[in-house]
């Protein structure tokens, strides 16, 4: 009896000194941030939502033209990066480091250009909508303070996931850092992909207008 | 170990085609909301369609780009339960919400 529960302990995925998630720490330790990010971006979606519902004369800003083509190439834009990102980790993983750097240079490419597009949707709303964090044309102040609270945190995610992608395309072209950091770092920007498939839709296509 | 893994998830991946595929898939998809956008569909029905349409290209970036489809099972179940258990404790305060209006003064 007692050799049966030793056995059955031996070949248990939860004794210790092998993964349950047959993953190791570093994604799961990735998996751990994007689970409590979601629950920061959930937030401050619903705190959006929350104003939009409660506050009868929501602000519609956003011209199908330039507003909603620009957050549509936009969406184009980090779309394809992810696409490039996950070609990064398949070629770090067949041992192709010049193919992997390449592929996160085009990451780098696709979510730079997310982020000039979207400092330009900013300046528009700023300059031709007079939009600010505190105040807005339309008296409702709120919009301003939501919209560039959930944006800005969203675009501060791509700044820092720039910067992340950067350090990791160094390190892969001198040879350092394994398949795994990039998939981490995969993960990461995958994520902030993730995150704008809500603001997008919630955001600007719900306040469309002609 | 780690190589060991690798190489597991690597067999059981998807390929370059089946990535390439859910890159259209989602591109689509962002069309079909652009499009409803474009049509100014009535707020419900519109509201509707574009959480149906987010959570189906989130749940195909998590499955695909993010692997998760590949991993194990006890991941998705350690880390999304949980998470979604959350989300949906939120919505607690959007009854608040729909109420506010009602009670303005002159409403």
């Amino acid at each position: 009896m007692s050799s049966q529960v030793s056995a059955v302990a031996s070949t248990s995925q939860w004794e210790g000194g092998q993964s349950p998630y047959a993953t190791n720490s570093k994604k799961f330790g990735m998996w751990l941030f994007i689970v409590s990010d979601s629950l920061t971006f959930t937030a401050l979606l619903f705190a959006y939502t929350y104003c939009r519902v409660a506050t009868p004369n929501w602000p519609t800003p956003f011209h199908f033209s330039p507003s909603i083509i620009f957050s549509s190439v936009m969406t184009f834009c980090l779309l394809t990066s992810s696409l490039t990102m996950v070609m990064a980790v398949h070629s770090m993983n067949q041992g192709k480091r010049r193919a992997a750097a390449g592929w996160l240079l085009g990451t780098m490419a696709g979510g730079g250009a997310f982020v000039v597009l979207h400092l330009n949707e900013w300046l528009n709303l700023i300059n031709n909508e007079h939009v600010t964090i505190f105040d807005n044309p339309w008296g409702i102040p709120l919009f301003g303070g939501t919209f560039f609270s959930l944006t800005g945190l969203h675009m501060t995610h791509v700044v820092i996931g720039l910067i992340y992608l950067a350090i990791i395309c160094q390190a892969v072209v001198r040879g350092k850092f394994k398949a795994e950091d990039v998939e981490v770092a995969g993960l990461y920007w995958h994520f902030v992909d993730l995150v704008w498939m809500f603001i997008f839709p919630l955001v600007y296509l719900m306040s469309a207008k002609l | 170990m780690s190589t060991h893994t690798e190489d597991v998830i690597q067999a059981h991946g998807a390929t370059i085609p089946a990535f390439a595929k859910v890159w259209f898939t989602l591109l689509a998809l962002t069309g079909v909301e652009v499009f409803l956008a474009y049509e100014q569909v009535p707020t419900i029905i519109m509201l509707t369609a574009l959480l149906g349409l987010s959570i189906v290209k989130a749940a195909l970036i998590i499955a695909y780009f993010m692997h998760l489809k590949f991993e194990r099972l006890s991941l998705f179940l350690t880390l999304f339960p949980m998470l979604i258990c959350c989300i949906l404790l939120m919505l607690i305060f959007l009854g608040d919400a729909a109420r506010l209006p009602g009670m303005r003064p002159g409403a």
